[in-house]
């Protein structure tokens, strides 16, 4: 078990360093920091000047290193654009994406296991067809779409709730709540239709298999045994997807923070990319892809927790 | 509750359409004839702008479906977004298939060993979304429709790989096949004689789910100002532009944005549609 | 023998199920035509046929776990429960399975809950009955385990399902069968999946702990050998209907139904009974 788990970080830590090593790349070679930096009125000359300035013309591996680990630290460095420090800019709007992200989440997560549980249970009726139907509409809704509908309705409309803004949590936790609601049903409920349908496929699946209807005979009623034995196997595949659905799930963030002005790293990469601020979408990249990779990582750590078979070579 | 056929296997009684299929392939029908009816005419010139007619809602002056704040008819609008969504979605589907359809046949054909080492390859690639390449390119070389095309495009290229692989895995285990590697033949003759046909259908599911997807990522990069630059309309950024009028013309935002969830709805169902009548083993519980 | 109108003396030779008439349906065809059987107490009561005969539907209705496009119709009835089983609601069968009742299915391999020690599974019938505590319950069924034959049992109680083999699963449904002292065990062709090897081990746990218990037996199985070695009485079924019953010796031996002989002659039996 010990070694599976030495062997997945090996994999994290390498995964990390190909996809760093990429970004990097991709940004810095050819000058990229220096052209953006002088913008269209630069000559050729002036960026080549600008570029040896900047210590772009090293060998692309050593500028690597020297930007990786400092990247290790938290040092991003500053931007040529905003003059502000990369570093604790990211980390602050890291954690406001965080609130954005987690409450998406538990919302998606209260949506989607009821409704795929129920409409599996009632596989073949007619509830379970509508229920079905249901997360397939919600599926194919964007979440910016469901997020302009739901200020449509409810800022623009009803006028219950903000159309946009964020409040700090610390300062005043009610004006924060009003705030994220409807962020949070925009990213939530969508990613919920979603994770609803492989929730379905998956109790679905659990529920022709032998090892419930022992349950059964054991005297546990339908939904005892699903309770007690089908969820936590069924959960296996969903998690999975939970774990895809992240990633997707930190790229709605990027346009539902632009439509509701939420200062969080989605924006601040919209931003940084629309002004060419070279050195901060490498910094924001970095950490997103990071995060997504370690997200990915954890996941297959929890799988191997949660299901007995996968730890060691499983004797059969 | 398969064993490997030992020929090629006898296809599937055909089974009726579901009615969901039949709705996904006519709304995609529709959007593809808006778009081609779009080179020919349109309700009124794109650049025509009507300052009469300024922000006004459906079937007033001519206009279908309203204009926007600058007097541009709607409608017009929508047909020629068509034709981006289209492009964009052809092209950058294509580039994914074209490039990830022979590394998914080679991954499946190789040693494990080497099998493994494209799939952690790939298992990094999926870790950059393509709004997050897009949006790499975009500082770098300024947004487009062309880095929109090329960003969705490689950030599909995992899928691809993904699914294509598994596929050639499953030809590979036929005794079709194991009796011609027996009889000598050599890669890539079984690569184009026996598993290109036989993945051709899962490279079409695949490239219909994508096409979903690229549509999504095109108006989401185009709503952030990333992806169709204003000259050219474009759904997303029928949307982007919508914003600022929200409160007192919101019709102007729910036109693309419906449009949008049908283009998806469409070829998502369409997608499920092919999974079903080319793979029902891989097409899993529904 | 006249029926009781709620049976709750505990005369001995009250029986301990009775079916009367039970038909079995889907979607208005008929598969099982009007099954009668009774067991007394302690009596091993064996149903044979072959496939499709509605054997094992029998055995899913008694037990009260026909899925959901079967019906039912006509009467089972248990010693010492009051009302009629065929249509009960779910609630009223679920304290009977496990409790009074307890069920081994033939595919020992997909039986257990993979992600679940296999103590705990033991366990559960019993603190979810609540005959027992918990952490009384644990260490009962430990002791199960070692009174179905498994060699060190703590060691499997802690272990997972993928860890044992089919034989070994099997005895572990066994236990959680008998674990609350059922007055009655049905097995639906327990040992058809096993290895030949294994097959006659199990049976003999079966037998020996049936014994011990002193609970009634209903046993279904293809196989007229195996129902040889453990039942006193047999009935045979075919396409739905049972066709000849009696005690095993007498339909061995001299059997009356055409397809009676033509299962003798598919089983290994050569000759005398026991093997």
């Amino acid at each position: 078990m010990a070694w599976q788990l030495l062997r997945r970080c090996l994999i994290f830590l390498i995964s990390t360093a190909v996809a760093s090593f990429l970004i990097f790349w991709i940004i810095d070679s050819d000058c990229g920091p220096a052209r953006s930096a002088l913008g269209i009125g630069g000559t050729e000359e002036s960026v080549q000047a600008l570029c040896t300035q900047m210590g772009l013309k090293r060998p692309l591996i050593v500028q690597y290193w020297e930007w990786i680990t400092h990247a290790a630290t938290g040092d991003f460095g500053v931007s040529y654009i905003s003059r502000r420090a990369i570093g604790p800019q990211i980390f602050d709007q890291l954690s406001v994406t965080l609130w954005l992200v987690l409450g998406a989440i538990v919302v998606a997560l209260v949506v989607a296991l009821p409704l795929g549980m129920a409409s599996a249970l009632r596989h073949g009726k007619v509830s379970g067809n509508i229920l079905a139907a249901i997360s397939q509409i919600g599926i194919a809704i964007p979440a910016f779409v469901a997020a302009l509908l739901l200020v449509l309705v409810f800022a623009v409309r009803l006028r219950w709730l903000p159309a946009n803004g964020y409040v700090v949590p610390a300062s005043d936790p009610a004006e924060f709540l009003r705030h994220m609601i409807l962020p949070w049903l925009s990213l939530g409920l969508v990613q919920g239709a979603v994770l609803a349908r492989y929730v379905r496929s998956a109790v679905l699946d659990e529920l022709g298999q032998d090892y419930l209807r022992t349950a059964r005979a054991k005297g546990l009623t339908p939904l005892q045994a699903l309770r007690r034995h089908g969820l936590r196997n069924a959960s296996i595949p969903v998690l999975t997807v939970i774990g895809v659905q992240l990633v997707t799930v930190l790229v709605g963030a990027v346009i539902i923070e632009r439509i509701f002005t939420i200062p969080g790293i989605g924006k601040g990469l919209a931003d940084a990319a629309q002004g060419q601020d070279l050195l901060t979408v490498q910094g924001m990249v970095l950490t997103l892809v990071v995060a997504a990779l370690m997200i990915s990582f954890l996941v297959d750590v929890l799988y191997n927790v949660i299901d007995p078979r996968l730890r060691q070579g499983a004797g059969r | 509750m398969s064993a490997p056929a030992t020929r090629t296997p006898p296809k599937p009684k055909r089974r009726p359409l579901s009615p969901l299929v039949i709705f996904g392939l006519v709304v995609v029908l529709f959007i593809v004839l808006m778009a081609l009816v779009s080179f020919f005419w349109t309700p009124f010139t794109p650049i025509y702008t009507d300052l009469k007619n300024r922000s006004v809602g459906p079937f007033t002056g001519g206009h279908w479906l309203g204009t926007d704040r600058t007097g541009r008819d709607i409608a017009t609008r929508l047909m020629l977004g068509a034709r981006t969504t289209l492009y964009v979605g052809i092209v950058a589907v294509g580039i994914a298939a074209i490039i990830g359809t022979p590394l998914g046949i080679l991954a499946g054909m190789v040693r494990p060993g080497a099998s493994e080492f494209i799939m952690r390859t790939n298992d990094i690639l999926l870790a950059f979304p393509a709004l997050l390449i897009a949006l790499i390119l975009a500082a770098k070389y300024g947004g487009s429709i062309t880095t929109a095309m090329i960003a969705i495009g490689v950030a599909s290229i995992p899928g691809f790989i993904r699914v294509i692989r598994s596929g050639t895995l499953q030809v590979m285990s036929t005794d079709y096949v194991k009796a011609a590697r027996v009889a000598g033949r050599r890669g890539p003759a079984i690569a184009v004689r026996h598993v290109l046909p036989n993945v051709a259908g899962l490279v079409i599911v695949q490239a219909s789910s994508a096409y979903a997807i690229a549509i999504l990522a095109e108006a989401a990069l185009s709503f952030l100002g990333l992806g169709a630059p204003p000259s050219v309309s474009s759904w997303g950024r029928m949307l982007y532009e919508g914003q600022s009028t929200m409160t007192t013309d919101p019709l102007v935002s729910v036109w693309p944005g419906v449009a949008i969830a049908l283009a998806v709805l469409g070829f998502n169902l369409l997608g499920d549609g092919l999974r079903d009548r080319y793979d029902p083993r891989m097409a899993g519980s529904r | 023998m006249t029926t009781s109108s709620t049976p709750l003396s505990k005369a001995d030779d009250e029986p301990v199920l009775r079916v009367t008439d039970l038909r079995i349906s889907a979607v208005g065809i008929e598969l099982v035509h009007g099954v009668d059987l009774t067991l007394l107490p302690g009596e091993r009561v064996g149903i044979i046929g072959a496939s499709g005969s509605g054997k094992t539907l029998t055995c899913m209705a008694i037990a009260g776990l026909l899925s959901g496009g079967l019906t039912a119709s006509g009467s089972i009835r248990m010693s010492r429960v009051a009302g009629e089983l065929v249509g009960a609601r779910e609630s009223v069968i679920a304290k009977i399975r496990g409790l009074r009742t307890g069920m081994v299915f033939q595919e020992p391999m997909t039986a257990l809950n993979p992600t679940m020690r296999i103590g705990a599974q033991v366990a559960e019938v019993m603190w979810h009955h609540k005959k027992h505590r918990r952490a009384a319950a644990r260490r009962l069924a430990v002791e199960l385990l070692e009174s179905t034959g498994l060699p060190d049992p703590e060691r499997i109680a802690k272990a997972y399902p993928h860890q044992l083999s089919g034989g070994q699963r099997q005895r572990v449904v066994l236990a959680i069968a008998l674990a609350n002292r059922p007055d009655l065990l049905i097995c639906d062709e327990p040992t058809t999946a096993l290895d030949v090897t294994v097959q006659a081990k199990v049976l003999a746990l079966i037998n020996e702990r049936v014994s011990d218990e002193g609970a009634a037996l209903l046993f279904i199985s293809h196989d007229l050998a195996v129902v040889a070695q453990v039942c006193d009485r047999v009935l045979v079924m075919y396409e739905g209907s049972v066709v000849e019953s009696g005690d095993v010796l007498t339909v061995l031996t001299d059997p009356q139904h055409h397809h009676t002989k033509s299962l003798l002659r598919d089983t290994e039996l050569t000759g005398g009974v026991g093997a």
